[in-house]
């Protein structure tokens, strides 16, 4: 029997039409089948220094659960996976699977890489599809861990310190539990039903969710001490969005994509019968290369739309996961690369018309070893919209700074933590976008992985 | 779910609940607010806390009906609940050393002004109280504003309670006869606008209570952007206070105004739906 398969490309994961699916919030990418899955999971090749397990931020055992898919035992694929990672539909789904297990593999050397993200989801599909069993909380050790942030760093703290036997409450400001994967990451590339089971398994391993519970406001980090919770995770994700400081930035129909993004992911504001109202626009530039702009763009070209994203370097510069930047491309969304806004130009009324551009040219590499853009001169044109989107990223939350004495944070207010996520102050932990700035899903998860297994030896040691 | 414990109808326009929520009851200091939600496909509505009683645990926000949300938030009644009540958020307005302020609110504004008279009276300070209105129709806490206030300006846009006009005449008459450690704000923009010009020349210490369209309140969405001293401030994190001096109400203003037509829209679709019902 013939248990290897050498083809040099990845199946191809069917997706929706693009001329369909710019118009519709459901799910782009569809999945594979089982057949497929299995076909895909034999081009592994099995290679001993397994270099994929090594790109991989919370080192999933790839070749084991690739393994298992090809013998068609998916439930035990699901299990491999899980031992390490706390929310495989969403990982499988919104990795930068190129920029890490998939970068490191073997079989990318000579072709493409194995579709690693795509038989993880498979895996956590199938499982998903055909179990209705929920994990059963261990036996509890008797102590208390506070957990501030329901988004992917704090899931995945709560999740590991729950399987640990502590009994684990997580405090989240927004009504809905899940962070950034509901408020940021829009339904068409993380369906919300997927969220909230992740969410679900949570809550049957015994963690208790607390929403509508700002922490910083309704309790600070001491008031949680007193109340007898003997360790502290804070999660609390990347904060307010940066704007470039230019003229007209303020007026009527320009938005950060947090704002623009929570409206319609979180508020479901394109539903017929929202209550919250969303910018109807026409022509809309969203600002800035990384997934949150990509993200931010689909959104407003299913709202109807024309959309351009406007970067100030290049296409190979962009931070974008590389199959949302060609999603975006097959929707329709047009790129305008090295251009840098300079004026949101407004009528009487202070509705934005137009953006006003300059052309860029890349110079010396700079601080983060990408080449630095500077602009062209006698170079400034006018694009016509009626919208704009500052996609740009995020400066720390002030909140918890604020409010918590001692606590030591970065140059920029970034929580100061260790890579096991300690802080300053004894008991006090941080991870994910607190502490290291906008980042993806995998490293906040992995951030509160580490935090879960420091706050475990911490409390023992007591 | 959280409790409606009461239920008030102020005027035809502007209604009064308490809210059990006895956490944000024990918290809440003047000038916080609170974000809530009717239902569950509701909108999030930032309200200023207009009082707390922590031996009840009930927490009182006055709102006025502009749009669906607000709407649906008006048929709820005394008992029932609603989904969300999230705070206290923002910072307390500053009143520390102040023994002599003047406090201005205009219309449903006077709603998130009593608590700071209120704690200023705590305080010892001496207050005093101007409040405006469109006509007598809207005349809102009128009493309780005078259980706290040394003196009480009333104005109405018509003449029909009070003294006829805005609060700024009788905001100048106060700081033309004496002399005031703060100027506190609150009301709709035009009018904090106008009542910071009053204030300049005296030099006193003038603070607005701003409050910006809003989605999660806690520092993450940059929709409550608001231009202070030629710097972008955000009103759930910043403030919701800020020096009136410094702040660009012109901007302020253009802002509010960009869910002007969807809110006109809402509440049409509501009045029609209302219409249905009474049809049977």
């Amino acid at each position: 029997m013939k248990t290897f398969n050498d083809r040099a490309t990845k199946y191809p994961m069917p997706v929706q039409d693009p001329l369909v699916r710019s118009q519709n919030f459901e799910e782009v990418a569809l999945g594979y089948d089982a057949e497929t899955a299995v076909l895909e999971a034999k081009r592994c090749l099995h290679c001993k220094n397994r270099p994929c397990v090594k790109g991989c931020p919370v080192a999933v055992d790839i070749p084991a659960f690739l393994g298992k898919i090809a013998e068609g035992a998916f439930e035990e694929a699901y299990e491999v996976i899980s031992r390490t990672s706390s929310l495989p539909a969403v990982c499988g789904r919104v990795c930068p699977q190129e920029r890490q297990c998939e970068k490191e593999c073997t079989r990318g050397i000579k072709g493409e890489s194995v579709a690693i993200g795509r038989l993880e989801r498979f895996a956590a599909d199938h499982h998903f599809a055909h179990t209705q069993d929920k994990p059963k909380p261990p036996a509890p050790n008797g102590h208390r861990v506070a957990v501030v942030g329901s988004g992917p760093a704090g899931l995945a703290c709560a999740g590991d310190l729950a399987k640990m036997g502590y009994e684990v409450t997580v405090f989240e400001a927004l009504h809905t539990a899940g962070g950034v994967l509901v408020y940021g990451i829009p339904e068409f590339r993380l369906p919300k039903k997927i969220v909230a089971r992740e969410i679900e398994n949570l809550v049957s391993l015994g963690v208790r969710i607390e929403t509508n519970s700002v922490v910083g406001r309704l309790y600070t980090v001491e008031e949680l001490q007193e109340e007898g919770f003997e360790a502290i995770f804070l999660g609390t994700g990347a904060g307010l969005p940066r704007f470039m400081g230019i003229k007209g930035e303020n007026a009527k129909g320009v938005f950060s994509a947090n704002e623009y993004l929570t409206r319609a992911n979180l508020m479901k504001a394109y539903e017929e019968d929202a209550e919250t109202p969303i910018y109807r626009a026409k022509r809309v530039a969203v600002v800035g290369g990384g997934n949150v702009a990509m993200d931010a763009a689909r959104t407003a070209k299913r709202l109807g739309a024309d959309v351009c994203i406007v970067y100030r370097r290049g296409r190979e510069e962009l931070p974008a996961r590389k199959e949302e930047v060609v999603h975006a491309e097959e929707e329709g969304i047009t790129f305008r690369f090295l251009t840098n806004p300079v004026e949101v130009i407004t009528d009487a009324d202070e509705n934005v018309v137009a953006l006003r551009c300059v052309e860029m040219e890349l110079g010396e590499p700079d601080g983060s070893g990408r080449r630095r853009p500077i602009p062209k001169e006698n170079s400034e044109f006018e694009l016509p919209v009626d919208c704009v989107i500052m996609a740009l990223g995020t400066s720390p939350n002030p909140l918890i700074k604020q409010t918590t004495a001692g606590l030591e944070t970065g140059l920029h207010g970034e929580i100061a933590a260790d890579g096991e996520g300690r802080t300053s102050l004894p008991g006090v932990f941080a991870g994910g976008d607190a502490v290291t700035g906008s980042a993806t899903v995998i490293l906040a998860m992995g951030a509160g992985k580490n935090a879960a297994r420091a706050i475990d030896e911490y409390i023992r040691g007591k | 779910m959280y409790r409606i414990l009461t239920r008030k109808s102020l005027n035809p326009s502007v209604t009064m609940i308490e809210v059990e929520a006895p956490r944000i009851a024990m918290k809440a200091r003047a000038g916080q607010f609170v974000i809530l939600r009717a239902d569950a496909r509701g909108e999030r509505i930032p309200l200023t806390i207009a009082g707390c009683d922590r031996a009840r645990g009930a927490v009182t926000v006055i709102f006025q009906i502009v749009g669906g949300a607000t709407l649906s938030l008006d048929r709820k009644q005394a008992g029932e609940e609603i989904a969300d009540f999230v705070g206290p958020l923002g910072n307390p307005t500053d009143v520390a050393g102040v023994k002599k302020a003047i406090v201005v609110g205009g219309g449903v504004g006077c709603a998130i002004a009593l608590p700071v008279a209120r704690r200023l009276k705590e305080l010892g300070a001496d207050v005093r109280s101007v409040i405006g209105f469109r006509s007598r129709d809207f005349v809102i806490l009128e009493e309780e504003f005078r259980a706290v206030s040394d003196t009480l300006d009333i104005t109405t846009d018509d003449g029909s309670y009070g003294e006829r006009g805005n609060v700024c005449a009788p905001l100048k008459r106060l700081l033309d006869g004496e002399t005031f450690d703060a100027v506190y704000l609150v009301g709709p923009l035009v009018m904090m606008k106008y009542a910071a010009l009053t204030a300049k020349p005296y030099g006193v210490k003038t603070v607005a209570s701003m409050n910006p369209i809003m989605i999660d309140g806690t520092g993450m969405c940059g929709c409550c952007r608001i231009r202070v001293g030629g710097e972008t401030k955000f009103a759930c994190v910043d403030g919701p206070d800020f020096d009136a001096q410094l702040v660009d109400f012109d901007e302020a203003i253009m802002r509010s105004r960009t869910y002007l037509a969807f809110e006109a829209e809402a509440r049409e679709r509501h009045c029609n739906l209302y219409k249905k019902e009474v049809r049977g």
